[in-house]
Formats: C-alpha cells, structure tokens, sequence
C-alpha cells in the first residue's frame, strides 16, 4: 500500500502541479479569468498537493507530528486562499492563489528537512499574513508616500550601515543583528523602502539630474551592500534601480547604460573582493574544488541530477547533505524530492506572478504606484533568477532566498509585504475604474474585474 | 473603504497639478517598456529553464556516480546490487544472501574478468563502475516493490548483459598464460568487446583482504587494466601508420617503391637495424611490410612530411582521449613540423617516444577492417530488470571515418600479405583466413621486446578484430600470433 502511494505520488503531485500552473497563465488572459472558475481549480489543485504531500511525509517517516502540521498548514492556507478574498473581495485572486501555492510548498518542504524550523516557520508565515492584510487598507489611507521620497533614502542607507557595523557575521556575510532573540535580515525590509525611494524620485521628474541623483543614492545602498558581503541584495538593488528608470524615462540607453555600468562594476567587484573571486571559481570548476569552494554547489547539482524529472519521493532523498539548504539551495531539494518538472512548475508560476505585476503595471496610470508595482516585480523576478540560476550552476551562487519556499523569517515577511503592497494598488485600480460601469461591475461579484478599455 | 478609496488616485491629480512638463511625462505611456521588460524576463527564464532540463536530461548518470553523491548509499540500502552477466547469459558477478540477509558479492569466474568486469567494493573497476548507475537502481515493478516492502527486503537492481564471450576470454586468458601483457577482442562491425584480459590478475572475491597489500605495494600494477591504460612502444605494428601515411603522400607510386636492406639503416648519424640485424635484400613497399624491415621503414619515415604526419596521427586518434568509456591512457607521439631526423626514424618503425595502449591499437586495425570506419567500442549491451523486461540498450555507434576506404583496402591487402608470406606466417592454412602485423618492441637496450600482434579475420570479410601484447616475451611472429590463432580458432568453432 505505502509503496503505491509513493511511486503514484511522483506522477500524480507534479501532474496536478503543471495543471495549476498552466492555470496561472491561463488566469492571466483577462476574459478567463473573470469567471473565477480558474481560482476553484488553483485552490482545488493546491489542497489536493497539500494532502499528498504530507501524506507521503507521514507514510515515509511513520511520524505523527506532520498530520498535526499539516492541519495547522491547512488551516492558513484556507485562511490565505479562502478568507482573504472575502474581506477583500477586489483582491488579485491570481497573485494570491500563486502565493498560497508557493507558501503551501515551502512549509510542506522545510518541515521536511527540519521540523523545528517548520514551526518557527509557521509563525512567522502566520504574522506576517496578520500584518500583510492591514496593507490594502493602510495603503487607502495614507497621502503623503510620495512626499518621503528622501526619507526612504535616508532610513534605506541608515539601517544597511547599522547592520554594517552592528551586524552579525554569518557564513562569512554581514546580514543580520538579534532583537529579543529573534534574528532580523535589514536588507530584505529596506527592498520595500528602496522601492518607495525610486518610485518617489521618479514619477514625476525623468531629467537626467534626478536619474543621477537617485544613482548616487542607489548606488549608496549597492555598495554598503557588497561591503557588507551581501552580493545577492546588491544586485538586486542595482538591477532594480536600472529597470525602475527604464520603465520611468522609457528611455533604452539607460538599460544599456545600467548593463555597461553593472559589468564594469562586477569586474571592479572581481578585482577587489576576494570572496567574489571564489564565487567565480567555484561556479567555473566546481569539481575541481568538489572539497572547498565548489562543496556547495555540487552538492546541489548532485540533488537536482539524482532526483532527476519525478523526485525521489518526500523524505527519500538526501537533501540535508547540501550546506545552508533551507534557505539558499531550498530549489534543489525541491528538485531532488519533488523531481525537476515540480520545479521547473515553481519556476514558472513565480514567472505568471510576474507577468502579472507587468499587467498591473500597464493598467496603472498613476506613474507613482505605477512603478513601485514595476519595482517590486522586479525584485521579485530577478532574485528568484539568482537563487534558481544559482543552485542549478548556470549563474554564481550569491546565496540569496527562494522567495516564499525558503526557510528565513525576514525573506517570507518581506516578500508578503511586497505582494500585499501589490495587491492594496490593485484593489484601489478596480475601484477607480469602477464607476464607469458600476451595476455591471457588482453584480459580477468578488472576481469580476473591469476594463477601461 | 470604497468611498474612501474614490477619491484618492484621481483626484490627487487635481491637487497636484504640478508643472505642464511634469504632467505630460506621467501621462506618457509606457506600456511598451513595460512589455519589453515581460519580454526579456521570460527570455532569462526560458534560457533557465532549457539549461535546467538539459542537466536533468543528461547527467542524471554522472551525478549518481560521483564518489561525493551520499545518494549512492541510499539507493543501496534498498536495492541489492543487480547480476552482471556474459553475452550468452553467464553470471560474471551476482550478489549473493545468506540466510540473515547478509550481502556479498561473487565473482563466479573468479581472476579470469578480473579487470574488465572489476569489483564493486574499495571503490568500482570495469563493469562494476561503467554500469553502476543501472545495477543499483530498480525497475522492477510497483507490485514487486510493494511486496518486498511489505516482506521487508530489498529490491533487486537491475540486471547488466555485457558482450563478453566467456569462452574467448577463457582462451585469451589461458593462451596469455603466466606472461605479463594484454589481449583485447573485438568485433569488427559493431565494436562489441568480446574479451579483454590483462595479466597480471587477481581475484574480485577477495579484492577486500589484497586491497592493502595491493594498494601499499607501489610497483604492484595489478589494479592496471594493461588493455586500456597500459603504455606501450607500439614497435613494428606502428608501421601500419607509416605505410599509411606513404601511400597518402604518394597515392600513385606508393608501389614502385624499392629498398635494398643490409640488415641497418644509417641517415646523418641515426641508426636503424632490423629485428636481429636480418638482412631482407631487396624489398619492395608491400614486402618490407610483410617482412617487418626496419631499414626499409626508417628509409620511408625520413622522406615523410612531418606536418602531414602529425596529422594522419591526430586522425588516428593519437594525443588525445578515445572514444572509449572505460579509463584508458591516450595514445602519445611527438612528431611535429620541428621534430628531428632521429626522432622520425625511431617514430618511423614505433620506437623512441611513441606509446600507445592494446585497445588503441585494435581500434585502429578495426578501423582498417572496417572500411575506415571506426565502431565504439562498447561493452554494455543491454540492462534488463529482475523480470527481463528491457530497460536500456544499446546499439554500435559509428564514431567516425579513421581513414578512407581505399586506403583501408590496401592496409588489408598489405596485412593480408603479413600472413601468407610474412611474420605471422603461424596464421596462414587455417580453415579461416587472417591478416595483420607483429611487432616485437624494445623496450631496453639489451634488445629485449614485448610481442605484438594485431589483425582480424577472415582476411576478406573481416568479423573479429584481435589485439595482444606479450610483455618481453621475444618476437611477435614468435609469441603474439600463436594466441592469436588459438583465439580465432574458439571464435570461429563457437560459431559453427
């Protein structure tokens, strides 16, 4: 019976996991999406994974622990996919049901190499909803965010130099600092300030001197960053800003300005670092230093090449053998277990999730929330690039988070936040298209959802 | 929160009117950025996602095998290790239970595979290694899995069919005798390893108890598959390549060539004999072949175009890897555009720095057998699960065209000629024909040489290609080409 259950397993979970992600991308054409049949399939879908999920980790492990875990996940999930939607019934129902999928992996997954962290885990899911769902409704009522503008920089730069100089060093980078006994990463919260500061200095003036001078600022928050060893937050930071302005000026030359400056400025990195140098090395060779610098990431390709397309089953494999795997390789034990095509399904609903912030964006005419929605994609999708690219070798490791399925209290918060903020631009979109066709527009209920067009 | 939220967006625009300037870039459209940054991240990720694929597809194997993989031991501890078995079925190694479900792994054959099947245990060899990743895996079905799990056992690996023949080995192995050296079988058409021996041997049952002693003893070369990593001057079967590349250089009067041998060959102050200082007399092309002349060969070697012989080598696969699976030394040669007179001489005839392995050698006569075409040689046919249902096989694959056809065709006729009247005379009034070359290589200045022989038969229609090497035994005419004989005779009564 057991042996069933798990072979079926490996084909069943990532069937019904391509099938919800083809969803995603079905759900991003407007016309399907309206009927809202799409979201009773995504959360039909996502339930359905769960139950297997877990029912493989009980079976395999003979632990009773995670049926109990299981049902508290459940629990959120329904209260995230089910309950959201009904106190505010103009959300995003496509984000959300992404989100829930991604978090639902990532408990499911990270109960599975350590349970202790799971719970911990579990809270802070649990918190950071509590206070994500405040942010749709602060968002409605606060004026003056884009008279901050200078703030943000300030506060941005203020705290990634205080973990600078009061941080904790952990794997060789600076990162975080202990408040109460709880460990806080800065630099994930200053990505939702930094994204403020450049929507801020830029939705209304696009003159060269503003874009240099929200450079010199950005480039501020860059370089504290490499200092302080965090490669990855840099980056993201650095890619962020070209982009926003990008979108901001419309102007291509600044795209090809941002790639010069940022390969002039990875070779400089190169130069000087030697921590950089040996990322470098260990992703050029990495089975000639299988012993030091390349111990992580073969490992990783170890976990990914085994599991191969459908896993090796939950709690079969070995993923515990790869350094820091609940946050930085939390993909290839993905991979190893759950097999490549559920992974390559989390890549691209993290990609439909995306599409979808572009969607938002275009729709939005006011170029303030324009851009912030266009700067949170951004980081999204690219720090998603590097911890993928990272852990499969196709780019250096820079030992960044799997948004949502990583293990890292500050990372969930963070990137809940982010959606949220998201989510609170769009309610305010809908309603102020709204009136155009109000009697129409009610009637359709909670997922309808109007065009101007 | 409706009402709240009317007001907002739209009419914070009427409170902030700000310069003409500002408000026409806020209404610009930007849409088309915004769809060019879609664009261009879906092209990242698509980028991604191939490259992620691509590793899934292709190196599942590889990363399985790697010594660093703890995978390898989970799979084992629920798979027993599958059976490796002969081409017509034998057992070569099995793992075996005793009634407390204790494992261990027997070689029934005992020293006679020794390093071509190898040993599972103290790191992998052969086989043991080449089909690791299929032997302790499973594809035995869900039922089967279910019940042994329910029975509390393991499940079965996967079963290895090689295209060893047991009965040519035995022959190789026993014709090889107490001598050092190595003797590879292949087949002509597809390149299927029939045998590969390398004496000395040891015995994989016992590979645990001799590893220390094996391992301590720094000159003990007995791990050494002699086949495929042994190093040897290639001596006079290296003539095979120098008469190729005079007939390349002189396609059309390659056979007006004519050589009067006195038994040595002088050229600004080298010096060439002949094997024993034999004086051949007058040779032609084809008769200093056959008859092995040194003189003739060194007098051919200081004519030829260095350049263009550096190329026929690396066409021959010299100086770099073969295509060849198992762990194998590549073949080494030193000429170049610069080389000097003497070091041409010596490559000439297969002394001085050249070095090449027995399977390089084979692979180059089945080549010539082959029409120019050289088969991989390959020696996993198939890989079934415990029920016989066919997991994997595979086929002969073409690597390349080594030489062409017509030249192929007068290096058979020249190996032919080696046999009817030349040094491999034992070969000849078989009930099967042969063709080849011996070679009898120095290796140190007392004129002692290993026997070489390499050819295949029949002579006409080429099946079985046979390479052997006999390490300081004399001559090849002398004790390669007797083993020869002794192992086309099993192949051919085999076949009847």
């Amino acid at each position: 019976m057991q042996e069933y259950v798990k072979e079926l397993s490996k084909i069943i979970i990532p069937v019904l996991m391509a099938v919800h992600t083809f969803c995603g991308f079905l759900g991003l054409s407007e016309r399907i999406e309206k009927s809202g049949v799409i979201h009773v399939i995504q959360n039909l879908l996502l339930f359905s994974i769960q139950f297997l999920m877990f029912i493989n980790l009980a079976l395999v492990t003979k632990d009773m622990q995670y049926i109990f875990f299981y049902l508290f996940v459940q629990a959120f999930l329904l209260a995230a996919a089910v309950m959201v939607p009904i106190v505010y019934e103009k959300i995003n129902r496509l984000l959300l049901d992404n989100m829930c999928m991604l978090l639902g992996t990532g408990m499911c997954i990270i109960s599975r190499l350590s349970f202790k962290k799971a719970v911990k885990q579990y809270i802070i899911v649990l918190i950071s909803l509590a206070v994500a769902l405040f942010i749709p409704w602060i968002l409605s009522r606060i004026r003056f965010l884009k008279k901050l503008t200078w703030v943000y920089a300030g506060t941005g730069i203020a705290m990634l130099s205080a973990v600078l100089i009061l941080g904790e060093v952990t794997h060789g980078s600076k990162l975080s600092f202990s408040l109460w006994g709880v460990s806080f990463q800065p630099s994930e919260f200053v990505k939702i300030i930094f994204v403020f500061f450049l929507a801020g200095a830029l939705w209304e003036n696009t003159s060269f001197v503003r874009v240099a001078l929200t450079a010199l600022l950005a480039g501020i928050h860059v370089v504290v960053l490499v200092v302080s060893k965090d490669l990855g937050s840099a980056l993201i930071f650095f890619i962020a800003y070209v982009f926003v302005v990008f979108a901001a000026t419309r102007n291509y030359l600044y795209l090809l300005a941002g790639a010069v400056g940022g390969s002039g400025a990875a070779w400089g990195a190169y130069r000087l670092f030697a921590h950089v140098r040996d990322r470098v090395t260990a992703w050029q060779n990495p089975w000639t230093y299988i012993d030091s610098k390349g111990y992580a990431i073969t490992q990783s390709l170890f976990a990914i090449g085994t599991g191969s397309w459908f896993g090796m089953g939950l709690s079969q494999g070995n993923p515990r053998a790869i350094p820091y795997v609940e946050a930085d390789f939390v993909f290839s034990s993905v991979c190893e277990e759950l097999g490549v095509i559920f992974g390559i399904c989390i890549v691209l609903v993290t990609l439909s999730s995306f599409l979808e912030m572009l969607k938002i964006a275009s729709e939005i005419k006011d170029r303030f929330y324009q851009l912030i929605v266009y700067g949170i994609g951004i980081m999204y999708i690219f720090q998603i690039f590097l911890t993928i690219g990272g852990g499969i070798k196709l780019i250096p490791l820079t030992g960044v988070t799997l948004p949502f399925i990583s293990y890292g209290g500050s990372s969930v918060m963070t990137t809940m936040i982010m959606f949220f903020i998201i989510q609170g631009i769009y309610i305010r979109l809908q309603q102020e298209t709204r009136p155009k066709n109000a009697g129409k527009a009610r009637s359709m209920g909670a997922a309808g959802r109007d065009t101007e067009h | 929160m409706q009402e709240r939220n009317e007001k907002t967006p739209t009419q914070k625009k009427k409170r902030e009117p700000g310069s003409a300037r500002k408000a026409d870039a806020r209404r610009i459209d930007n849409k088309w950025e915004i769809f060019a940054t879609g664009f261009f991240f879906v092209a990242v990720f698509a980028a991604m996602i191939g490259y992620l694929g691509y590793f899934t597809a292709t190196s599942k194997q590889e990363m399985l095998d790697n010594s660093y993989n703890s995978r390898q031991e989970i799979l084992l501890s629920r798979n027993y290790r599958g059976t490796i078995f002969s081409r017509d079925g034998e057992v070569l190694a099995e793992t075996v239970l005793d009634e407390r479900q204790n494992e261990s792994r027997v070689y029934p054959f005992a020293d006679l595979f020794a390093h071509i099947v190898g040993y599972s245990t103290k790191g992998r060899m052969g086989v043991e290694s080449l089909a690791n990743y299929y032997l302790i895996n499973t594809s035995t079905s869900l039922s089967n899995k279910a019940a042994n799990d329910a029975a509390g056992v393991k499940n079965p690996g996967d079963n290895v069919y090689t295209t060893l023949d047991v009965q040519i080995q035995e022959v190789a192995d026993s014709q090889l005798n107490i001598y050092k050296g190595a003797v590879v079988v292949t087949e002509v058409s597809t390149g299927k390893i029939l045998a590969m021996v390398s004496h000395p041997d040891f015995d994989p049952n016992q590979i645990a108890d001799i590893w220390d002693s094996l391992v301590e003893n720094e000159n003990s070369s007995v791990l050494l598959n002699r086949a495929t990593q042994g190093q040897y001057p290639p001596g006079s079967t290296f003539k095979i390549i120098t008469a190729l590349e005079y007939i390349r250089e002189n396609p059309d009067t390659y056979n007006d060539y004519s050589y009067q041998c006195s038994g040595t060959f002088t050229f600004m102050g080298s010096k060439i004999n002949c094997y024993h200082k034999t004086n051949h007399g007058q040779v032609d092309f084809k008769s200093s072949f056959a008859r092995s002349c040194n003189s003739s060969f060194a007098n051919i070697g200081v004519g030829l175009d260095r350049e263009r012989f550096r190329e026929t080598l690396e066409g021959l696969l010299f100086n770099q890897t073969l295509p060849l699976e198992l762990p194998h030394s590549t073949g080494k040669v030193t000429i170049s555009a610069d080389s000097t007179t003497d070091e041409m001489l010596q490559t000439s005839i297969g002394q001085g720095k050249t070095q090449i392995s027995p399977m390089h050698l084979n692979m180059i006569t089945s080549a010539i057998a082959n029409d120019g075409v050289l088969m991989k040689p390959y020696v996993i046919d198939h890989v079934e699960n415990d029920e016989g249902r066919v997991i994997k096989s595979f086929s002969p694959e073409s690597f390349g065209q080594l030489l062409d056809a017509w030249e192929a065709e007068i290096l058979r006729d020249m190996m032919t000629a080696v046999v009817e009247g030349g040094t491999a005379r034992k070969l000849s009034g078989q009930s099967y024909t042969a063709a080849g070359k011996t070679g009898s290589a120095e290796y140190n200045s007392n004129g002692d040489s290993h026997a070489w022989f390499t050819g295949y038969a029949p002579a006409e229609a080429p099946e079985v290609c046979v390479t052997i090497i006999v390490e300081g035994a004399g001559s090849g005419g002398d004790y390669a080409v007797p083993i020869a004989r002794r192992i086309f005779d099993a192949y051919f009564n085999e076949k009847k």
